[in-house]
């Protein structure tokens, strides 16, 4: 386990440094975020609904039937029956408002940019593998590499989630209402897990920056990983994120133990700007 | 990749018909391991032994002009061998060509009796019991099952193997489940690779163990025999191989009244698990699950390093 340089920024990530590379420069700059496009997006209207029944459609008929619905201009759909399918709800690059009544297998809402997705059951391997922005909420357990690669959004599981959840985790934040495997944070590089149960073992292992959250009891650290001092605006900042899914700890935000990288990679751990807002 | 399966009921009663609902879960899990499907179910025990074996490969049927000679006569040398030893054959059925099911009256050593048939060239043991039924072939589980007439089986619990041959050859011999020879009514199913499988198996055959196959998987069947033999329960035995095997692994055990879950300390392998109250059932993905069920259900992923046992 590493030692915490006490050079490295742990502070939230409020820093306001101008950050080398195209990609991070768009990434930290307010302005910026109130004027992504999405190219090819559909213009829907989120008060208009529609339902499918996915028992006898095959993963690809949902992910037209959903992308067909959003060029009529419906922003709200509800998909019945998924049955635990691989592959659902994928690539969706547009808001709307998108129901699963049920479980779904692997790779649930994968490469998704903009939707707020509600899964009223489970999720199986690698749900919502490189999401950009929105929310995916699921109200039960979810399986590993649970947020594999995420880039931004908020994703929420309300129950527990396998190992290697965060898995080179890139941006966003992964919220977990139970406990988390081993090896989760595995490479983070950027962005929030919070947890409010157990971690498992090798947790944060060989994370570059990023920060963790552990409401539970942290089974072991991996290599890298440190933990660091709460603050009040860690403090601050989990009560409100928390507060936007009617979420707690039973001991309370404050009692949360905070784990960083040991290393001085501070760039990384910059809050993205619409983070940022939550409490400037 | 390999899918696996499992169920087991509490309240069979009279038996449930598992060969629907694992052909069912493993043809679900087609996807993952399309070369051979294996199944490892439990029946009613009518007090004789049920001993499956096979005396040739099925590619063997291709491969030379007098294979149907050659089968014939290791056949009648297999039963003469049983005749030596005083095993009363009381039932005889031959789904294939190849593979056989005898039912037996025999109170002596199985194990005396597993060796001098294995002895015979081309012969290989899948399993005995008293209530454990072991059937491998190639294909997937709806040619399987069709082959071996499995859809109207009762049983109380059962296992199951999709493989996708990654170690080993595509064979029935390399095929899963893997009977732990030499312990009645004890099977086992595994999904992922196993690093220290040489090493492992040299120590265990230095022991007097025996392996059929190449496949580092059967190392777990052969393991678990091992150390029941000196007296470890499946629990015991099981917790032991988190830390005996290396690699990563998920695996599935079944005895005559349990089964039994294993996981690898880093959780690599899949796992979904649905605990209801007179069943449960286990497989690699819950879209399987997903197909015993025409409602939502809950289930959970067990954790690293897991074991669990459960008794019908």
């Amino acid at each position: 386990m590493a030692e915490l340089r006490k050079e490295t920024s742990q502070e939230m990530g409020l820093h306001d440094e101008q950050l080398k590379g195209r990609t991070q420069k768009k990434f930290f700059s307010i302005d910026e975020s109130e004027n992504l496009t999405y190219f090819h997006s559909f213009d829907v209207d989120t008060s208009k609904s529609a339902t499918i029944d996915a028992l006898d459609m095959t993963p690809r008929e949902i992910n037209r039937e959903i992308r067909e619905l959003m060029e009529k201009g419906i922003g709200d759909i509800t998909v019945d029956n998924p049955m635990s399918r691989h592959g659902v709800g994928v690539g969706i690059l547009n808001r709307l408002n998108l129901t699963f009544s049920d479980s779904l297998g692997y790779f649930g809402c994968g490469l998704i940019d903009g939707p707020n997705v509600h899964i009223k059951g489970r999720v199986g391997w690698s749900c919502a593998e490189n999401m950009m922005a929105g929310t995916v909420v699921i109200d039960k357990n979810a399986g590993s590499t649970f947020g594999a690669a995420i880039r931004g959004g908020d994703l929420v599981c309300k129950g527990s989630v396998g190992a290697r959840t965060g898995i080179d985790q890139k941006g966003g934040t992964i919220i977990v209402g139970g406990k988390t495997g081993a090896f989760s944070g595995f490479m983070m590089q950027r962005g929030r897990m919070i947890v409010l149960g157990d971690a498992g073992m090798n947790l944060g292992d060989s994370m570059y920056d990023g920060t963790i959250y552990v409401g539970g009891e942290v089974e072991e650290l991996g290599v890298d990983c440190v933990q660091a001092d709460m603050t009040e605006l860690d403090v601050r900042y989990l009560t409100e994120k928390l507060a936007l899914y009617g979420m707690k700890t039973p001991r309370g935000v404050e009692k949360m133990q905070k784990h960083v990288s040991g290393k001085m990679l501070w760039n990384y751990a910059n809050l993205e700007p619409n983070e940022k807002k939550l409490i400037l | 990749m390999c899918g696996i399966a499992g169920i087991i009921h509490k309240k069979a009663g009279k038996g449930v018909n598992i060969g629907q609902q694992m052909t069912s879960m493993l043809q679900a899990l087609k996807h993952r391991g399309p070369d051979s499907t294996g199944y490892a179910m439990y029946g009613k025990d009518n007090g004789n032994q049920v001993l499956r074996f096979k005396v040739a490969e099925a590619a063997d049927l291709e491969g030379s002009y007098d294979i149907h000679a050659t089968i014939k006569d290791r056949l009648e040398t297999v039963n003469s061998r049983l005749t030596e030893l005083g095993v009363k054959v009381v039932k005889k059925e031959s789904p294939t060509e190849y593979a056989h099911r005898y039912e037996v009256e025999f109170s002596g050593d199985m194990k005396k009796v597993a060796d001098f048939v294995e002895d015979v060239e081309g012969v290989e043991i899948l399993s005995i019991g008293n209530s454990l039924e072991l059937v491998k072939d190639l294909g997937d589980a709806s040619v399987v099952s069709n082959q071996y007439g499995l859809n109207d089986f009762n049983g109380t619990h059962g296992i199951g193997h999709t493989r996708m041959a990654t170690e080993s050859d595509v064979d029935i011999r390399s095929a899963h489940p893997y009977w732990a020879y030499p312990f009645s009514d004890v099977a086992v199913v595994h999904n992922g690779q196993l690093t220290n499988y040489w090493t492992n198996r040299r120590s265990l055959e230095r022991s007097g163990h025996r392996f059929s196959s190449n496949c580092d998987s059967e190392l777990i069947a052969v393991y678990l025999a091992d150390r029941m033999s000196q007296g470890d329960d499946l629990e015991t035995a099981m917790k032991g191989s988190i830390d005996y095997l290396d690699g990563v692994f998920t695996y599935l055990v079944a005895t005559k009244d349990q089964l039994g879950m294993a996981k690898d300390v880093m959780a690599a392998k899949p796992m979904v698990v649905y605990e209801g109250e007179d069943m449960i059932a286990l497989a690699s993905e819950e879209v399987a699950i997903r197909t015993l069920f025409d409602h939502r259900i809950e289930t959970f992923d067990p954790y690293h390093g897991e074991v669990k046992v459960w008794q019908n």
